[in-house]
């Protein structure tokens, strides 16, 4: 035990020490740190969500840490099991998710992940372009590591995320330590990510490379015994390939016979964003919670981001809970977005994704869960079963729709779309 | 930027914590409600980060998602 | 600013391993209380003169008071015999949360409620789960601020020396 500590001790101070030094850290199992990270810092689908979205996966890594332990305890020991499904905009993905945690002696806490992506997509981008539906799987493995000392909590962790045409490695290190009576806690994560971008078909010498750099701070509040507010400022700096290979932006084409022609996207090299969230959660007298929360959203694409949410969670006698939320989100174009440029490279960077146009989303969400105490299953402290559906409206407001035949250039309908996401749940805490 | 203002800000909370004037205004045995669950950030584990991933995915905006603290404050 | 968020982090790795004082000795007497138990009658720490006392305080929403608990109980079963109890408040505004605890934990040492915090108030408690051995002559001895799985040594040692004088 006094050995695994002072292993897991000299492992992470090797880590800061090489990281402080801007060493490239490629993990490899080292042996002496404890190798089961936790997180989801990885990609999505390759042709639907562009690179620039994917390496955000960074992030979870970080939040899989960040929203599973409380003020100077570690998570309860717990398996959690997931089936997730999205169904929209032309696209089914679903697919399981399965996260155990275990305690190792009385400081440790080790988590391990394992989570797939089935794809089958037909959406609007794909479509346009003239290709058929296509089927893809991605498969993410994470493990991470907490330490427990006083009232400070030091994780790290690394996930990899795998699929046909990307791949994407994401190694974090967080500290997180309550001050004042444990009122306050501030958390600082560091995240670094390589991804590796390439296209179906061809080798892996051939793929290009974008790392990205997540430096986070959140400090949480309690304000009063039934209040608590949180403060997260996340700085994330990209580098390298951010473009999705197969999007394709749109230039006016006298000769072609659509009238338009199609040309390779091309971003800028770099992308620095900054985000900063307020949030406050609200405990009413009768067992039930409120909570809002804003979001700023600003980077060097000129892209301003704004989210908005509010939820209430309701309880209902010992066992049933249930809740409701709604989220708004909006976005302005990048710098270098248009849905139709004038002429073939027009500027030196052009995007046509979608994700970087004008637009607005909209989430109403419902859920219902039952929870079981210690007691009444043998070995199962806590179990709690969940249900949680999400309607998400996405409408754009500079980005047409190229599937709709029989409109002139330019004049095509602008694109909106409605997706369903929903989530069963199980965790079982032993 | 003003991101970058906080660290300091941090700094200063991370040096205050060595003194002791400041008395918490909530006591240990006052944080029932808070340490209710669902007066947590994901009390649906997993599938609450999962609900990250699909805006990531689809969205230009990134970051400040998660967050920590609150709970019963025990130890 | 990341030079800035270094430092940060560095000092808060630093602050990390400072320690803070999760057991200490205490002096004086153990202030005196009524509280109503989990049997019915009302229970008073004076009437308990001579007796060793193991004054914990816990909340069913607390994790580690519910792992404490079992431990609680097997010092109690091992020493009660030589003039030795545990005084186990619960400080649950609902004692009803606590009642459900002790269903699924059944325990045998005396559970005493302290709804309105005035006990938690009157020996200053600032952790959660805080443990308050008190010898013979009603003297406040020994403090634990918190449980981390392995206090239960500390205790039996403590209770064990208590026991003796």
């Amino acid at each position: 035990m006094v050995v695994a500590a002072i292993s897991l001790v000299t492992g992470t101070l090797r880590l800061y020490w090489a990281w402080l030094n801007g060493t490239r850290l490629r993990v490899y199992s080292s042996g002496r740190v404890c190798s089961h990270p936790a997180g989801g810092a990885a990609t999505k689908q390759a042709r639907i969500a562009s690179p620039v979205f994917r390496q955000t996966y960074t992030l979870l890594a970080l939040l899989a840490f960040t929203t599973t332990s409380f003020a100077a305890t570690l998570a309860p020991d717990a398996v959690d099991i997931m089936h997730h499904r999205y169904e929209g905009g032309g696209m089914e993905i679903d697919g399981p998710s399965v996260l155990v945690r275990k305690s190792i002696g009385t400081q440790v806490s080790v988590t391990g992940h394992y989570y797939i992506d089935s794809i089958s997509a037909a959406s609007v981008d794909v479509i346009a372009l003239g290709s058929s539906e296509y089927t893809e799987e991605r498969t993410e493995i994470s493990g991470g590591i907490d330490y427990l000392h006083e009232k400070t909590i030091m994780s790290m962790g690394y996930t990899n995320s795998s699929e046909n045409d990307y791949e994407a490695n994401t190694l974090y290190f967080s500290v997180s330590q309550d001050f004042f009576g444990d009122l306050t806690t501030l958390t600082l994560g560091y995240a670094r990510g390589w991804d590796d971008v390439g296209q179906r078909g061809q080798p892996e010498s051939e793929w290009e490379e974008a790392d990205r750099h997540n430096y986070k701070i959140g400090v949480s509040q309690v304000i009063t015994r039934n209040m608590l507010m949180g403060l997260d400022i996340d700085v994330i700096t990209d580098e390298g390939k951010l473009e999705n290979p197969y999007r394709r932006n749109r230039y006016v084409d006298a000769s072609a016979t659509a009238g338009y022609s199609f040309q390779n996207e091309l971003y800028p090299d770099t992308r620095t964003s900054t985000a900063a969230a307020l949030r406050v959660m609200y405990y009413l007298p009768y067992r039930a919670s409120l909570k809002a929360d804003y979001r700023f959203f600003r980077d060097t694409w000129g892209i301003q981001a704004h989210t908005v949410g509010a939820g209430y969670t309701h309880t209902f006698g010992d066992h049933w809970k249930a809740d409701i939320h709604y989220r708004y989100y909006t976005q302005d174009q990048a710098d270098f977005y248009a849905d139709l440029f004038p002429f073939q490279n027009s500027q030196t960077h052009l995007a046509r994704d979608k994700e970087l146009s004008q637009y607005a989303g909209s989430t109403v969400g419902l859920g219902a869960s039952y929870e079981l105490k210690q007691g009444v299953i043998p070995g199962i402290d806590r179990l709690l079963f969940s249900v949680l559906l999400d309607r998400l409206d996405f409408s754009y407001d500079n980005f047409r729709d190229l599937t709709q035949t029989g409109h002139a250039v330019g004049e095509e309908p602008l694109y909106a779309f409605d997706a369903l996401v929903s989530r069963i749940s199980l965790i079982l805490e032993y | 930027m003003h991101a970058f203002k906080l660290p300091g800000i941090a700094m200063v909370l991370v040096l205050l914590a060595g003194c002791s004037g400041i008395e918490p205004w909530v006591k240990p045995y006052e944080r029932d409600n808070l340490a209710d669950p669902i007066m947590s950030l994901s009390r649906h584990g997993y599938a609450d980060t999962y609900m990250h991933h699909v805006y990531q995915a689809r969205e230009a905006a990134r970051g400040a998602e998660g967050g920590t603290g609150g709970g019963c404050g025990c130890n | 600013m990341i030079k800035q968020f270094k430092g940060l982090f560095a000092l808060l790795v630093i602050a990390a391993m400072a320690t803070s004082v999760q057991a200490e000795n205490l002096e004086g007497p153990a202030p005196d209380f009524t509280l109503k138990s989990k049997s019915g009658e009302n229970v008073r720490l004076e009437d308990l003169r001579g007796q060793v006392v193991m004054l914990n305080f816990w909340a069913s929403w607390c994790g580690p008071c519910r792992q404490e608990m079992p431990h609680m109980e097997d010092i109690f079963k091992k020493y009660e015999k030589f003039g030795f109890t545990v005084l186990a408040v619960s400080v649950d505004e609902n004692p009803e949360d606590a009642n459900r605890f002790l269903d699924a934990v059944p325990v045998s040492f005396p559970i005493l409620y302290d709804t309105e915090s005035r006990v938690s108030q009157l020996y200053d408690v600032d952790a959660m789960p805080t443990t308050v051995m008190i010898d013979r002559d009603g003297n406040k001895r020994f403090l634990h601020r918190g449980y981390k799985p392995g206090y239960e040594k500390d205790y039996k040692k403590q209770v064990k020396k208590l026991i003796r004088e």
